[in-house]
């Protein structure tokens, strides 16, 4: 339908309090929008690479052990984390529970604790662990 | 779109009636994301190396060929309907509209083509070494 030009639209992103429910709301769309696209690109390039040899296999490994590609990978497994916490946030939304004010802000608190934790914890593991 | 009776007026403006569907089907393959993004994670983590022929000999794997090739069809899935509502959101002149829908699911059948074939061919003609 074509929009009617007329009709005011919410101020939305400008003049709302920021909450912990609203970022956790955004950071759900734009992780989601991320894993997408950079995410799903480096998935891709990783089996077709697989796929195609050895050389093309070591050009992708250069690229992920580069600090560059370091800095992408951490930033995807993060979105992937956050992500995944606020997926399951939204599961217990979905059915119509979790909506008390202090119940849904501690979730979506927890959602960035959880975020920032796994990614800790998984490149912790990755880099002084295992080597 | 009718001028006349207020029936008229209104007609054909209402839902596509698939929005439910849709729904449903983000929260279906978001489940199968849940279990199988957690396993690819938990099986690259397990690898002694990351080398070319530690990572395909274990990706030739029916084991892990099959739950790869239904991880690639469940996120796929799932971020197709996904951005399809980002768009929808924030683009509304109709041809911009269709226009990235057409984009996004071009893509989406792209990269999906790309990364199944990968794991077929590295699955049915093994390791060259
Ligand atoms: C989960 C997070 C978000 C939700 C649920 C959301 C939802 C919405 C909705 C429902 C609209 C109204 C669309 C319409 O007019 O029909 C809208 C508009 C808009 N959003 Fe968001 N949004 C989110 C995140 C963001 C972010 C991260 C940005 C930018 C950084 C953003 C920027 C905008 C802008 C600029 C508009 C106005 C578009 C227009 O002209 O209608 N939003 N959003
Ligand atoms: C850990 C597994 C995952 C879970 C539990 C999950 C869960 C969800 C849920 C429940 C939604 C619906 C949100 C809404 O209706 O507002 C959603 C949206 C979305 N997801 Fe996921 N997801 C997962 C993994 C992924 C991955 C790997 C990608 C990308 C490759 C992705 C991309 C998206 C996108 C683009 C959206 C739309 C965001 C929006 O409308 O604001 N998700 N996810």
């Amino acid at each position: 339908m074509a929009q009617n030009r007329a009709r005011p639209l919410s101020p939305h992103l400008t003049i709302w309090k920021w909450g912990a429910n609203m970022a956790a709301s955004i950071m759900h769309r734009v992780t989601g929008t991320g894993l997408a696209t950079v995410g799903v690109l480096v998935l891709t390039w990783w089996l077709v690479a697989a796929a195609s040899g050895q050389k093309s296999y070591d050009y992708f490994l250069g690229w992920a052990a580069h600090p560059l590609g370091r800095f992408v990978l951490i930033g995807l497994s993060w979105a992937f984390f956050q992500h995944l916490g606020s997926g399951l946030r939204h599961f217990v939304l979905d059915v119509g529970a979790g909506y008390e004010l202090n119940t849904n802000r501690f979730w979506a608190r927890a959602t960035f604790v959880f975020g920032v934790v796994m990614t800790a914890a998984l490149w912790g593991y990755l880099l002084f662990v295992k080597g | 779109m009718g001028t006349g009776t207020g029936l008229g007026r209104v007609r054909g403006l209402g839902s596509a009636k698939h929005g439910g569907a849709h729904w449903v089907l983000h929260r279906m393959t978001a489940v199968g994301n849940l279990l199988l993004l957690p396993w690819l994670l938990i099986s690259l983590v397990r690898l002694p190396t990351y080398d070319y022929t530690t990572v395909t000999t274990w990706l030739a794997q029916p084991m892990a060929a099959v739950p790869m090739m239904l991880l690639v069809i469940s996120v796929f899935w799932h971020f197709r309907i996904g951005l399809q509502v980002v768009i929808e959101d924030y683009v509304h002149e109709e041809g911009t509209k269709f226009a990235s829908l057409t984009a996004l699911t071009f893509y989406t059948l792209g990269a999906a083509a790309f990364a199944l074939f990968a794991i077929a061919k590295i699955a049915l003609t093994g390791t060259p070494n």
